[in-house]
């Protein structure tokens, strides 16, 4: 089975630390915007299809490809597949997707896409993720969500 | 001035509305939803409501609805591979048959002006029910069908970011014209009510107007056998922010409307020196927030002008007026 794998020794990074709660944001008459490491703590814990990894810990998500301006209602994401013909590329796109389109106010535009030059067939992975009827089409299909629910399952070996 | 007033929202979908249709008549809107049921709507005094729901026809998305020319039929392409027809007879809905065929989601569907002929679309293919033909000629999902307001030609556009033209050829259609120009997927194609052009819009935020060119024209332009030639005369660009999913050419005022991703809906008016080879449009209304969410479709009234429906992924229909005066 191992051999079958697409990376079958990805290196493994570090995880961020917690994030600091700070004063203001306890502070309920503040205004406190969406940032860039709250999107980044929804999407960072989503499981490897392949690894018993996270996604961060592969350094397929990191914190400085996340960017927000919540003023502006977009959210967009970069990830970078551990391998340039990584098979799953697409499956980790539609992940993150997901988890942000069950986790964000809908407000938000959200465009997720690859590293650009990280992958072989990243123009395709992009456009296929962008499809927002392809992408509603791909969750009504059974089999499909319950990979992308594996993915999004909060029972990890690490926690936080 | 140019203004376009929401008159109502119409709620009541629980999920993404996907497309909105009126009526030949324009008296009845239907609309379909990943709720899995189509509403009809129509007016009681000065108020849109609900006239009906019909449910039970479709086990996932209803992706389009359309209308058959006589109005008595109604056409539902569903992502669960089965096109519905439902007849109307005394104000009720009765689904009287579905359509299999597709091995994948029908994204939509549509009429020819004669009534007999039905098309559908799906993933990587192309089907015409009524003359079980099934064309096969875009590489990947064709997101869009319609017939020509007159002669039998389909149009479709797709994936692949291109559109094509069909004709029927001794007993099979065949595919006489593919325009590229496109950057990216093609959502959305409608003819203008001569048939003699047609706009486009898609995923590269730009909408096209294509003019038909006769064999003989007198520009000049180059066309093969029988065939017309059409060229893009002229893209709009830099008003969309996000992917255009939708344009409706007014068959009574000659304007555009178009729904985009950016939530925003925007009517264009040709210009009066407008010229057919070289059009120009100017936009005359660009409602910023007209929904909370992308606008899936936008479509005029075909006897009231300026009456517009639109639907949104925010679950809303909403009826506009446009006026100019």
């Amino acid at each position: 089975m191992a051999g079958r794998l697409d990376n079958a020794n990805p290196v493994v990074y570090e995880q961020s630390k917690e994030r600091l709660v700070l004063p203001e944001e306890e502070d309920d008459d503040c205004v406190d915007k969406i940032d860039g490491r709250e999107v980044f703590d929804l999407i960072r814990n989503i499981n490897d299809p392949e690894h018993p990894l996270t996604l961060e810990e592969l350094n397929v998500v990191e914190l400085d490809k996340v960017n927000v301006d919540d003023d502006d209602n977009k959210v967009s994401i970069e990830f970078t597949p551990t391998i340039p013909h990584c098979s799953m590329a697409t499956l980790i796109g539609l992940s993150i997707r997901v988890k942000l389109l069950r986790s964000l106010p809908p407000r938000f535009k959200v465009d997720v896409s690859i590293t650009p030059g990280t992958h072989n067939s990243e123009a395709a992975v992009n456009k296929q993720l962008a499809d927002k009827e392809r992408v509603a089409a791909a969750l009504e299909n059974s089999h499909l969500l319950e990979v992308v629910n594996q993915c999004l399952a909060t029972s990890k070996l690490h926690s936080g | 001035m140019a203004k376009l007033v929401c008159k109502q929202t119409l709620t009541g979908h629980q999920d993404i509305v996907w497309c909105v249709a009126w009526n030949p008549t324009g008296t009845l809107l239907a609309s379909c939803s990943g709720d899995k049921t189509i509403r009809i709507w129509g007016q009681e005094g000065d108020q849109w409501v609900c006239k009906s729901i019909l449910t039970d026809g479709h086990s996932r998305t209803i992706r389009s609805v359309a209308w058959s020319p006589c109005g008595n039929y109604l056409a539902s392409a569903s992502f669960d591979a089965t096109t519905g027809i439902w007849s109307r007879k005394e104000g009720e809905f009765e689904c009287i048959a579905t359509l299999e065929g597709h091995e994948n989601e029908v994204k939509a569907v549509s009429w020819a002006s004669g009534g007999s002929l039905l098309a559908t679309c799906s993933l990587t293919e192309d089907e015409d029910y009524e003359c079980a033909s099934v064309i096969s000629s875009h590489t990947q999902d064709v997101k869009h069908v319609t017939w020509h307001p007159e002669r039998e030609i389909l149009a479709s556009c797709s994936y692949d970011d291109t559109i094509k033209l069909f004709k029927e050829e001794t007993d099979d259609w065949t595919c006489f014209a593919t325009l590229e120009s496109h950057q990216s997927t093609v959502w959305k194609i409608c003819f203008d009510q001569s048939g003699s052009r047609l706009a486009s819009c898609s995923d590269d935020k730009t909408v096209k107007i294509w003019q038909e060119y006769l064999p003989g024209n007198q520009e000049g332009v180059a066309t093969i056998g029988n065939d017309s030639t059409w060229k893009c005369v002229c893209t709009l660009s830099g008003y969309h922010d996000r992917v255009v999913y939708d344009v409706d050419w007014c068959h009574l005022s000659g304007l555009l409307v178009t729904a985009s991703g950016d939530d925003a809906i925007r009517v264009f008016k040709e210009s009066e020196c407008s010229n057919k080879n070289q059009p120009s449009f100017s936009l005359m209304c660009n409602i910023h927030k007209a929904h909370s969410r992308d606008v899936n479709s936008v479509t005029w009234n075909p006897k009231i002008s300026g009456l517009l429906a639109s639907c949104s992924d925010d679950g809303e229909i909403k009826i506009w007026n446009y006026s100019d005066t």
